[in-house]
């Protein structure tokens, strides 16, 4: 069956579903669901009790619906919150033990799992619906004192780590679907980089959606403790489904004195049919705590995927003079949208963020770039800069910036700019001149457009995200 | 090589090519002149195949109608147009646009894709005959490019190419004295008896480098005078006025 799938559509080569036996809490979110979570992943009674006032939160929440997408009410109580590959249900614990299935379902993703044939130079997690099926690199990983693991592994074998840091950028309290994540999450990864360790390889965790009616809420917490630095990548990828799915996660990210964070996304999930059809609603709240002084965030995101994407990576700068960078592409084709941006909040003195935007736009897709720069009045002599590109192909999509800004000193500069363009005829005619058809064109001609961005992607995967920019808009032009 | 018969072209309700006959066999090199408006960019767009022209009459490049063709294809026969004004294309790296084009047109002959090495030295040693400084090749496509620098890379682009048909378009204009001699240079060593020039100018001093075979007078639409190369000296006494 997913042999057919592959072939009725080129355009989205990840669309497959494995054939394998899940274990699934029962349909619904109540009480019970989370107790089922929280007993599932043998979770200390502190995690429960938090869980459970995040659900008690939830109930007196309302969905937001400022954003520019809108989308049909979502039915919470007709999802699976849990739902998890039976072979891992006693977790193997080393990479031999893991199912073949799973492993050629990575395999097939480009990620491959086994010892001889992993990517050299990058760890990586696999979390396969709502749990993580394996680990790379962790021997040599571990000999810095680095943790990369599951945040399950982390709960049972590093609680101290876990409940000082979980929560503590994003609270319980925070938003519908930050606090739904709190109450439900299930796995995702967990990194911790111990104080002047630069940590030697890129670590990555790849998402996979794969059972059906199935909510992932993954939640992921990364803490660079003094003078380190980490620099981690996420993949995502989901089968083509009639359906939409709610992928709603959670990202934390401490950096303390001296350190450096760098988040990479390349988001690939299911981006629904040419008539926009199914796909996933990619609605995440990531965070990043610019705790210490002279620390350094930097997200960069490709948005490629989803039927919605909806997220706006941020950063709080409260340490004196600390830095936030935001580099995003947002591509939309045939009926997608986007809303997304970033959050850069100045606490801090002297402290600056960056923000590079790039939305592209095709088809009947409408993309929003939506930002906030706030300097508080104790950030003197601070500084952001903001660039807002977007690109348009076709008369039928749309493109919009709705950029906030407030600026509460005197001390502090805050500068915008903003551009928006259709794809140029001339580029193409000169492009078609010299040999390239029309989607090679447009191809080269966008990634010019996106290059500020894809060069801050780490190299192993600049190439995939540049061929992935390519294949999202095929047939975009006619 | 190209065989035009009653080609005329118009965009919409205005009609620019008027029934123009041409006939440019392998290893001659032709001019067009005439005055501004007469039609002369037109045509070599529509002789590369531009979208946005309503065409009609005979279009042949050895032996073959290129009307139904796209402008892809008509480049990967070996037909080069030299741009007026070439466009920026910011964020694209000269050197891998140079390499990517270079690659589609060697796959298209059947010839195998260079590695990077073999295609950036070839990139370099074509470049430094036309006097381009290698920084050049990294920088962004014609992007901050001087009116010269971006004429030298189009020219660049032609003998890495190696078409059977190259257009240029008012190559020579905004060129100093120096790049016209360069650029000039550029295409008498390319030329062969196995590729063929149309050189379109509004002056008769390109033509003191490159030795038409024919000079053509385009004048609302039309060919009305052909001669050799002394017709272009001639003009250049005279001007258009005699041919409006």
């Amino acid at each position: 069956m997913s042999d057919k799938i592959i072939d009725t559509n080129k355009e989205y080569k990840y669309g497959f579903t494995t054939d394998i036996e899940s274990f699934k809490a029962p349909k619904g979110l109540t009480e019970d669901t989370i107790k089922f979570i929280s007993k599932e992943k043998k979770e200390p009674k502190w995690l429960l009790d938090w869980r459970l006032k995040a659900y008690k939160r939830l109930k007196s929440l309302k969905e937001p619906n400022w954003q520019k997408p809108k989308y049909p009410k979502i039915d919470y109580q007709d999802l699976y919150y849990y739902s998890a590959p039976k072979s891992v249900k006693d977790k193997p614990k080393s990479l031999d033990e893991v199912d073949p299935k799973l492993l050629e379902t990575y395999k097939k993703l480009g990620i491959p799992l086994d010892e001889q044939k992993r990517l050299s130079g990058v760890a990586v997690d696999a979390v396969f619906d709502s749990v993580s099926v394996a680990t790379t690199f962790k021997g040599e990983l571990t000999k810095k004192g680095i943790i990369f693991c599951s945040i399950s592994e982390a709960i049972q074998k590093h609680p101290d780590l876990v409940k000082k840091y979980l929560g503590s950028v994003i609270p319980i309290t925070d938003h519908y679907f930050a606090t739904l994540n709190s109450a439900v999450f299930t796995d995702g990864s967990f990194v911790y980089i111990p104080p002047n360790v630069r940590c030697p390889m890129e670590l990555s965790t790849y998402f996979r959606i794969n059972a059906s009616q199935t909510g992932q809420f993954e939640r992921t917490l990364i803490i660079a403790d003094k003078g380190s630095y980490v620099s981690y990548l996420e993949g995502c990828t989901a089968p083509m489904r009639d359906e939409n799915q709610l992928h709603a996660a959670n990202v934390e990210l401490v950096a303390l004195d001296d350190a450096e964070i760098k988040y990479s996304t390349v988001q690939n999930w299911y981006p629904g049919d040419e008539d926009g059809k199914g796909g996933i609603y990619n609605f995440v709240t990531k965070r990043g705590a610019c705790r210490g002084k002279n620390s350094k965030i930097s997200w960069t995101q490709v948005e490629t995927g989803s039927a919605i994407t909806w997220k706006y990576p941020s950063c709080i700068l409260q340490g004196d003079n600390s830095v936030g960078e935001f580099y995003s592409i947002a591509i939309t084709n045939n009926h997608q949208k986007a809303d997304t941006g970033t959050k850069m909040i100045h606490l801090g003195k002297n402290t600056k963020s960056k923000i590079i935007s790039k939305g592209i736009s095709a088809g009947k897709a409408d993309n929003t770039y939506r930002g906030l720069v706030d300097i508080s009045k104790k950030a003197t002599n601070s500084r952001n800069y903001t660039q807002c590109d977007s690109l348009l192909m076709g008369n039928k999509c749309g493109a919009h910036t709705v950029p906030y800004i407030k600026n509460k000193n005197s001390s502090s500069t805050i500068e915008h700019e903003a551009t928006t363009s259709k794809i140029n005829e001339e580029q193409l005619f000169y492009c078609n001149q010299r040999g390239l058809d029309q989607e090679e064109a447009v191809s080269l001609i966008v990634n010019g457009f996106c290059k500020e961005v894809l060069q801050q992607l780490p190299m192993e995967f600049a190439v995939e995200a540049q061929k992935l920019v390519s294949i999202s808009l095929e047939g975009s032009v006619g | 090589m190209l065989e035009l018969k009653d080609l005329k072209a118009s965009i919409g309700e205005k009609s620019i090519i008027k029934g123009l006959n041409l006939h440019i066999k392998s290893g001659e090199v032709h001019a067009i002149m005439g005055p501004n408006g007469s039609g002369k960019s037109t045509l070599a767009n529509v002789l590369s195949g531009k979208n946005g022209y309503e065409i009609s009459g005979s279009l042949k490049f050895e032996g073959e109608n290129l009307n139904e063709i796209p402008i892809d294809e008509r480049a990967k026969k070996g037909i080069f147009l030299a741009f007026q004004y070439p466009i920026e294309i910011p964020g694209v790296n000269t050197s891998n646009f140079l390499k990517t084009s270079l690659n589609t047109i060697r796959k298209s002959k059947g010839e195998k894709n260079l590695d990077t090495i073999t295609l950036l030295k070839l990139i370099k040693e074509k470049a430094s005959e036309l006097n381009i400084d290698e920084k050049f090749l990294s920088r962004q496509l014609n992007v901050g490019f001087s009116g010269g620098e971006k004429k030298k890379n189009e020219i660049l682009q032609m003998k890495l190419l190696e078409p059977k048909l190259a257009i240029l378009d008012e190559t020579d204009s905004g060129l100093d004295i120096d790049a016209l001699k360069i650029v000039a240079d550029g295409v008498n060593s390319y030329k062969s008896k196995k590729n063929s020039f149309l050189i379109i100018t509004h002056y008769q001093r390109l033509l003191d480098y490159i030795k038409p075979d024919f000079v053509h007078v385009l004048s609302d639409g039309k060919i009305v005078k052909t001669g050799n190369s002394n017709l272009a000296q001639e003009l250049e006494k005279t001007g258009y006025k005699n041919f409006n």
